[in-house]
């Protein structure tokens, strides 16, 4: 039992690191896809001198077999070093810091609300099956899904922050008061939210109504039980989808996520990795992009093993038959 | 006999009115496509005495922008750089879709692995994220982003058809063609195409509204059209420093946007539910 356990957990951590191996591959690539000598890339092309290219040249080991190249920029990486940012001239690392926690602030508030709102409506949705309520709810899940954060986020921007005064314009505020950027973080999280509990909502409806239809909710009806006891044994039961999407959401949170800190100028992770997109600094991008693969893959990953762990047994029905 | 009896009912009655609702509009998004000169002549004529116009102003229902030019006609010719893209993209995808993931299904075996591993990858990827980077390597523009997209939509595409495909293997009426040594591009073509047909168009239609979404947040960012194009995301962006002079610049863009993409998810949806499959 144990060592079907640990196994699960190998594998699917191995699974994790070949994908990872691979994004890196590609990842580390994009200095050498965009046209013309890396160097120039990693230097900018204005103050592109002869010397200053053969000692980049040098220094980069840009005249070395590719796969070794690969190999020193791994082990760079694993030590955190991604070299110098092109625009700012400091390691790349302490100039996307302050960035990263800005968006991961801002994720994990979206998160939070979305697993509340979506679940919650979810419930009630698939209680209320084929009532009113459930239409309403279905029909404005449908519009969320379908609805891009940035336009979305500009008509709630000019709704509650420049017409009716509830939230702030622009931007994060003071910050060294973290209310303070919470606060300008509500409106941008709110338009994420919109988008991100639509979807959950659907998927937590579809899985609660094989709970609600499913025998032991009969028999706890039958003895009588709490209303409350019964949706949480339900809710228990249905977590699996629930948790493995919200999961996968991530990956798209972080996509939606560039458009809507452009949208509410949020200095973070996403306009970081517009505005060095448009400049040409590859070792931001290269970073920010890495750094976002090994979260997703790792996510999706624990997510897998947290759903393996609370319910081994259906992983295990299809080797034995006998339980 | 209850599913039978139920989806009889449902074919006379009417559509519900959110879906005639959509369907006009759409109508409406298409008529623009198709004829803008009729609609919006000399959209993007630049007016620089009226520059930054607020809406309901005369002769301009919607204002005008910051060169001048006539919202509600650059609204209207941008049309066409928001749909024949995304339409493009949904095409381009179920090509893609069809032939791979008839070959991974009705082969199986190793080219299965492949073009399934490939699939998987690609749909592990936050496609925007991957759009933005790949747009800033190659350098962006409209038609990149076209093909960028098809890339990144068609694992979907592919795992549908696979999927379906695989399904309908197995029947006895596909064995059967197997006895007469149909060949397998026919069978394909004759006997599982129109089995599978119904899902792979109404994924075909949800695809524009996510190509939609896709390119006018490109060219939201600036890596789609160029500066001065119409195109509905190039508006938002451009509008959002308006504002406060003329919010009509954005807003009516981000609504039409909303509009359409909820339209086409509403029917494709509805469609969906018709045809009598579950998501």
């Amino acid at each position: 039992m144990l060592t079907s356990k640990l196994k699960y957990i190998f594998t699917r951590l191995l699974e994790c690191l070949v994908s990872l191996v691979f994004l890196s591959f590609i990842i580390f690539s994009l200095l050498y896809l965009a046209p013309g000598d890396p160097a120039k890339s990693l230097v900018g092309v204005k103050h592109a001198t002869p010397e200053l290219l053969a000692k980049i040249h040098a220094q980069y080991h840009l005249d070395d077999p590719f796969l070794s190249q690969y190999g020193r920029w791994v082990k760079n990486a694993l030590s955190l070093d991604f070299g110098n940012s092109i625009k700012a001239g400091y390691p790349v690392v302490d100039y996307v810091a302050p960035h990263a926690a800005i968006t991961f602030e801002l994720v994990g508030l979206t998160l939070l609300l979305s697993v509340i709102i979506g679940v919650w409506l979810g419930v009630v949705s698939a209680r209320n099956k084929g009532k009113i309520l459930d239409k309403a709810i279905d029909l404005s899940s449908l519009a969320g899904t379908s609805m891009p954060g940035f336009a979305l986020g500009l008509v709630l921007l000019y709704v509650f922050s420049y017409q009716l005064g509830i939230f702030p314009m622009y931007g994060i505020g003071d910050k060294s008061n973290p209310l303070d950027v919470l606060w300008h973080l509500t409106l941008p999280a709110i338009t994420l939210t919109i988008g991100d509990a639509a979807m959950l909502i659907k998927i937590t409806r579809s899985a609660m109504l094989k709970e609600v239809s499913g025998d032991y909710t009969v028999f706890m009806r039958a003895r009588a039980l709490p209303t409350s006891k019964i949706i949480r044994a339900q809710l228990k039961n249905a977590s699996p989808p629930i948790l493995t999407s919200t999961g996968l959401f991530l990956a798209s949170l972080f996509g939606a996520n560039v458009l809507v800190e452009n949208v509410f100028s949020i200095p973070g992770l996403g306009q970081l990795l517009t505005s060095s997109v448009t400049f040409g600094d590859v070792p931001v991008v290269q970073f920010i992009a890495l750094m976002l693969a090994v979260l997703i893959c790792l996510t999706s990953a624990l997510v897998d093993i947290l759903v393996y762990l609370l319910n081994p047994n259906t992983h295990q029905l299809s080797q034995s038959t006998k339980i | 006999m209850e599913t039978l009896t139920n989806n009889f009912e449902k074919k006379k009655k009417l559509p519900p009115i959110s879906i005639i609702l959509s369907g006009v509009f759409l109508l409406i998004i298409i008529t623009w496509v198709i004829f803008p000169s009729v609609f919006a002549p000399n959209a993007l004529a630049l007016d620089i005495k009226n520059t930054k116009l607020p809406a309901g102003s005369e002769g301009h229902l919607l204002g005008t922008d910051a060169l001048g030019r006539d919202v509600a006609k650059m609204l209207i010719a941008g049309s066409s750089s928001a749909m024949i893209g995304p339409v493009c993209i949904a095409a381009g995808s179920l090509i893609i879709g069809l032939l791979l993931g008839s070959i991974a299904g009705w082969f199986g075996g190793f080219l299965d692995k492949i073009i399934s591993a490939y699939a998987d990858l690609t749909l592990s990827m936050p496609s925007l994220l991957l759009a933005i980077v790949a747009a800033a390597i190659i350098g962006g523009g409209y038609w990149i982003n076209v093909l960028v997209m098809i890339v990144l939509y068609s694992p979907f595409d592919i795992r549908l058809v696979r999927s379906a495909v695989i399904q309908q293997k197995s029947k006895p009426y596909i064995e059967s063609t197997r006895m007469f040594r149909l060949n397998s591009f026919r069978i394909l073509a004759v006997h599982i195409f129109p089995n599978i047909a119904m899902v792979v168009m109404v994924n075909f239609f949800l695809n524009i509204a996510y190509g939609l979404m896709s390119m006018s947040s490109l060219s939201f960012l600036g890596l789609g059209v160029g500066p001065k194009e119409a195109d509905w995301g190039r508006q938002i962006a451009d509008g959002r420093e308006l504002l406060t002079q003329n919010p009509a610049v954005a807003l009516s863009a981000g609504i039409v946007i909303i509009l359409t993409a909820v339209s086409i998810n509403l029917i494709g949806s509805y469609l969906l539910e018709r045809s009598g499959v579950d998501e």
